[in-house]
């Protein structure tokens, strides 16, 4: 999960060039008769269908979820979950969102998602600074340590963070979960980052340093800038990483105050309180936020693609 | 992950002229040393993992409920685990996340990301192959528990499967599916490869933007058609992403605790318990810490084994290669 970042970095850009490059159907008469053939044939039309029924199918769940969402309880029973809606129902969204106070849940997501992400963006580059460029003492076994932090299960760690978490009286606040995931996500970008800045060229280090700017400086007047671009996509996968997480929440977050989008529906259902189309209306409203970020996490990360391409 | 193999080598050739560094001319005033920048990430890092996991680690050599003091038993919560059925049943249930996590993602991740990219890539416009691979990947990027409450849903007696096996007159094959013990295990399979199938597909696809085009276009030239091109050069040059989607894909499937907590918890008669969730609830449903901390420290054993075998067969893949 966690090495995602590269690869779909690499994935925006990789993806949009040989489409983008191969010549336009008939644009070049020229062409040679490899090139032309590729646009020719009705057998490319059955691949995509079959490709695009795959795709459906893939999106199949949430279609269904959308159409029961908006049905009315009786009408789920009398005409079961294929049926489109009689009517445009919208209790069971209301009810859901009365229900976990959904916007007190949101707020708590994006606090601690947020929080997290700008905190752990901010260490990683600390500590990759140190090891990457700075290149400290034992940075190779450092290194190590923190890939292995990367692979650790959170159960080895969950009940020591939980009974500690208990004697400091951060049990159930959302700063114990900021916390914690502020050094799990920075794990990964410690690592990530410190072989990014491994590579950096070391020229532009040294006429920075006989201009006379201070290590500070140039953290900050250099690196900070050159290696936006990344950061920006380390924010938003800590951002997504964070909002996604179910595990650490559940056994931290034991109010309703606190709670996060994904444990306030997995709590609810567990109760199960919910009808069908309740449990559809509230996991509707909790996959929203997800679908607006994905929406533009998609762009941003081919911008920063771009940005990386044109230095 | 591909770039940093591809960074270490001029990080290599850049050592040896770092250690003459010092003699250059350094700025009069002081500096803070680099360990200074290192010290908050070091603080949060021992405070949050180093010390938990080593204390993780003690717990497991003890028994304890949580409250009082924790009384030493050496290495009986081991001895106790090796002849517990559940444990046995939890990690053979591992190997089934791994083919469904693992095994079967990536196969059918490899023949879509070389349909997308190298069939459909060419022959449609790019915003038809970008809207299909981001199709592919939204499961990956929704709260993973959400949407198996959703399956959970759909797949209950009265839920959506069975009213479509109904519709097209399957009625018969109709079943509890979660529910039942002979097919919960099958089903939650099948929800983890719905669940997984994106990743191979954004990775690989990636990948291959990377392979020299002028390849496939001799190949084609000498007439190789597309299932020779895709054994001939797609999976030998996505190689090394083949290995990071089998880790990464390998330790999430070692982990796996939502999808298994929002569809079965575990059940039916623990046909679908995982080490995770068997850890879980041996710590804070049994209140049997002690033994929930064996559970999650052979669970990390083994995590980091299978990691670290990963790690070595690559190496050897590669010099082999060299």
């Amino acid at each position: 999960m966690s090495v995602i970042v590269t690869p779909t970095t690499t994935g925006a850009a990789g993806a949009g060039d040989p489409t983008s490059t191969s010549p336009a159907p008939g644009a070049a008469p020229g062409a040679p008769a490899v090139r032309s053939r590729f646009t020719r044939g009705p057998g490319r039309w059955v691949v995509l269908v079959l490709v695009t029924v795959t795709a459906l199918a893939v999106v199949a769940p949430f279609l269904l979820m959308l159409l029961n969402a908006f049905k009315s309880p009786s009408d789920y029973s009398t005409n079961g979950p294929l049926s489109l809606p009689t009517e445009l129902y919208t209790q069971g969204l209301t009810t859901y969102w009365n229900q976990v106070n959904y916007p007190q849940k949101l707020l708590n997501s994006i606090v601690i998602s947020g929080t997290v992400a700008v905190a752990a963006t901010v260490i990683s580059l600390l500590n990759a600074f140190a090891l990457g460029i700075g290149r400290v003492k034992g940075r190779v076994w450092i290194i190590g340590l923190f890939l292995l932090a990367n692979m650790l299960p959170q159960e080895a760690l969950v009940y020591p963070l939980y009974f500690f978490a208990k004697q400091v009286g951060l049990y159930n606040t959302q700063l114990s979960v900021i916390i914690i995931f502020t050094v799990i996500q920075s794990a990964f970008g410690t690592y990530l980052l410190s072989s990014v800045l491994s590579t950096f060229p070391r020229s532009v280090l040294e006429a920075a340093r006989l201009d006379g700017a201070s290590r500070w400086q140039v953290l900050w007047r250099v690196i900070f800038p050159i290696t936006r671009p990344t950061l920006s996509v380390l924010l938003i996968f800590f951002f997504i990483w964070t909002w996604n997480e179910f595990f650490i929440p559940l056994v931290m977050l034991i109010s309703n105050s606190t709670q996060t989008v994904p444990v306030a529906l997995a709590t609810l259902q567990g109760d199960r309180l919910m009808d069908a189309p309740t449990t559809n209306a509230g996991a509707l409203i909790s996959l929203i936020p997800c679908v607006i970020f994905f929406l533009i996490f998609q762009r941003t990360l081919t911008r920063g693609v771009m940005a990386g391409a044109e230095k | 992950m591909s770039t940093t193999t591809q960074t270490r080598r001029p990080h290599r050739t850049g050592t040896p002229r770092q250690s003459g560094q010092p003699r250059q001319p350094r700025p009069a005033r002081r500096e803070r040393s680099y360990w200074t920048y290192f010290l908050p990430g070091a603080v949060l890092f021992t405070a949050v993992i180093a010390i938990p996991l080593v204390y993780n680690i003690y717990l497991s050599l003890t028994r304890w409920s949580g409250i009082g003091t924790p009384k030493f038993v050496g290495l009986h919560q081991y001895t106790r685990l090796f002849s517990d059925e559940l444990f046995w049943t939890s990690f053979r249930n591992s190997l089934a996340m791994i083919v469904a996590m693992v095994v079967v993602p990536t196969i059918i991740g490899l023949v879509l990301a070389a349909v997308l990219f190298d069939y459909l890539g060419r022959r449609f416009r790019g915003s038809v192959v970008s809207v299909l691979r981001a199709t592919f990947y939204l499961p990956q990027i929704l709260p993973v528990v959400v949407a198996g409450i959703v399956w959970g849903w759909i797949l209950r007696p009265d839920g959506a499967v069975n009213a479509i096996l109904d519709a097209v007159g399957l009625g018969s094959l109709a079943q509890d599916w979660l529910g039942d013990p002979s097919f919960a295990l099958p089903t939650v399979m099948l929800v983890m490869v719905w669940v997984q199938i994106g990743y191979p597909v954004v990775i690989f696809m990636a990948a291959l933007g990377r392979v020299d085009p002028e390849l496939y276009e001799a190949a084609e030239l000498d007439g190789a058609g597309w299932w020779a091109r895709l054994r001939a050069i797609t999976i030998p040059q996505i190689r090394p992403e083949t290995y990071v989607v089998a880790l990464t894909c390998t330790i999430a499937a070692l982990k796996v605790f939502g999808p298994i907590f929002a569809l079965t918890r575990g059940g039916p008669e623990n046909t679908t318990n995982v080490p995770s969730y068997f850890a879980y609830t041996t710590f804070f449903k049994k209140l049997d810490v002690g033994y929930g901390a064996a559970i999650a420290t052979v669970l990390t054993l083994i995590i980091v084994l299978v990691a670290a075998g990963f790690m070595v067969f690559q190496a050897r893949a590669e010099r082999k290669d060299a």
